[in-house]
């Protein structure tokens, strides 16, 4: 069973790890989907994970949103337990899936309108039309989701999961769907979240970089927006090292020798 | 004050969508409107005095048309991938069950408004009174109430356009039977003190479905 309260997990140097896990399965049934994981993410950092189909990546990121409940260990952001403050630490997630959790029926302006009132925000709209310019849907903003593109409902699916400004990015292979400019948009906003591009905000101030987990079979695209990788396989964390150290070639031949060579 | 907002946010969004896709809607008012009329042409040629079945033939119409619509409105959240965005909210799980319970209610009552003056002119019955329409709210939001539970706990199975009746149909008798006796009383003229056992069953099950769903809906929608 899952430790309902667990003391807060810390890191060597006494830091509160943004995200924590300890010891993380989860099974349906006789189907074992992730076996003892164990993953310490620091504020700011960035993560891409890497596995073959199957190996337990989307279930992973099902437990971190609290859409799916662990069978045993502990997982911990922001030194919370996840499974008794999953209320209070949704606010500070902000998801994109290959599901685009939209609704076809509204427009792309009414979706994060309502997205936004969800999330408590009192006067959304200014947010929403900077969200929508960024995404590149400004023009499309009351047209019905129904007549989009895959792309265009991914890049909405973007605009949606940083519209309260989340401290933690949970992107499970956001890149689907999306057209090369799309991608390449996408690629820069992940850029720009991480720190990789430095912004400033309207104050003058260095931008702060989130904590971003990505699972993505790109490893390129996937190297260039991290700081740190894993590759999970068959519910194991088999492979995790600092992006600085590799190139795709060598992430490559990793990968191969880690996952079983299937992307 | 955020937690009736997120109510509020939740509805306004089910009936926009049904605004513009009628997909709840015209298959609840449809299926309703054909069983009336099946029901008027089976029972018109044997049943002498239509009073004896008019509760009974309003209440299943509402109840197997109130199931479809329950059964649409989670199926199609679930297929676009929106269930999870909803319940990736900061919302308390049970605010979502209230947004949801409160849409589905609506639809349901907007359907009864207008198969209402239908059943009383195929059946030459006098339901368009307030005590009759008290009656359909009070059943109505009981079996919402109950149904909207277990709509969200079939949607994730695989024959859930089967296991939604098979739950909630046992469990919605209560509302039934209190609804078919306060209907048929008031048709033969008696007044609602005079069926004030039923009525206090009804009042009772709404308010303690209300707080099982409360209490319970979290677990039911988590994986």
């Amino acid at each position: 069973m899952t430790t309902p309260a667990a003391a807060p997990i810390r890191t060597e140097s006494g830091e509160t790890p943004m995200i924590a896990l300890r010891g993380l399965t989860k099974a349906f049934g006789s189907k074992v989907a992730l076996r003892g994981v164990n993953l310490t993410v620091l504020p700011g950092e960035s993560l891409v994970i890497f596995g073959p189909n199957g190996a337990g990546k989307s279930t992973l990121i099902r437990i971190l949103c609290a859409l799916s409940r662990p069978t045993g260990g502990v997982v911990q952001i922001g030194g919370l337990d996840l499974q008794t403050h999953a209320d209070g630490i949704r606010k500070y997630l902000g998801v994109v899936s290959h599901a685009p959790l939209l609704y076809d029926s509204l427009t792309a302006e009414e979706n994060l309108q309502f997205f936004g009132q969800l999330y408590g925000m009192t006067a959304p709209d200014e947010r929403i039309a900077e969200m929508l310019e960024r995404v590149g849907l400004m023009s499309r903003r009351k047209d019905l989701v129904r007549n989009f593109s895959r792309g265009m409902v991914q890049r909405l699916a973007i605009a949606r999961a940083l519209l309260h400004d989340p401290e933690i990015l949970l992107l499970d292979e956001p890149d689907t769907g999306l057209d090369p400019q799309a991608a390449e948009m996408l690629h820069r906003l992940l850029s720009e979240l991480s720190g990789r591009e430095p912004q400033v905000n309207a104050d003058g101030e260095a931008a702060r970089k989130r904590t971003i987990i990505t699972v993505t079979h790109h490893l390129e695209r996937g190297l260039s927006v991290a700081d740190r990788v894993v590759i999970l396989a068959n519910g194991r964390i088999t492979y995790e090292g600092m992006t600085q150290e590799l190139n795709p070639e060598m992430l490559r031949a990793l990968y191969d020798q880690h996952a079983g060579g299937s992307r | 004050m955020s937690y009736w907002r997120s109510v509020w946010a939740i509805v306004r969004k089910d009936v926009r969508a049904e605004l513009r896709t009628k997909d709840i809607f015209s298959s609840m008012f449809v299926f309703a409107l054909l069983s009336v009329i099946i029901f008027d042409f089976a029972f018109e040629l044997r049943v002498p005095f239509m009073a004896m079945v008019t509760p009974g033939i309003l209440w299943v119409a509402i109840t197997f048309a109130g199931t479809l619509g329950l059964n649409r409105s989670f199926v199609i959240e679930q297929d676009k991938g929106s269930l999870a965005g909803l319940l990736l909210a900061p919302v308390d799980r049970s605010a979502i069950y209230f947004g949801k319970m409160f849409g589905n209610l609506l639809f349901m009552l907007v359907m009864e408004l207008m198969l209402l003056p239908l059943v009383t002119i195929l059946f030459n019955q006098p339901l368009l009174r307030w005590q009759h329409v008290l009656v359909l709210l009070l059943g109505t939001y009981g079996f919402a109430a109950v149904g909207t539970v277990f709509s969200a706990m079939a949607v994730n199975t695989r024959a859930r356009e089967v296991l939604l009746p098979i739950l909630l149909f046992p469990v919605v008798v209560p509302v039934l039977l209190a609804g078919v006796k306060m209907t048929g009383a008031l048709l033969d003229g008696e007044t609602l003190g005079s069926v004030s056992n039923w009525l206090r069953l009804i009042l009772i099950y709404d308010i303690g479905f209300t707080v099982v769903a409360f209490l319970t809906f979290g677990y039911v929608v988590e994986e």
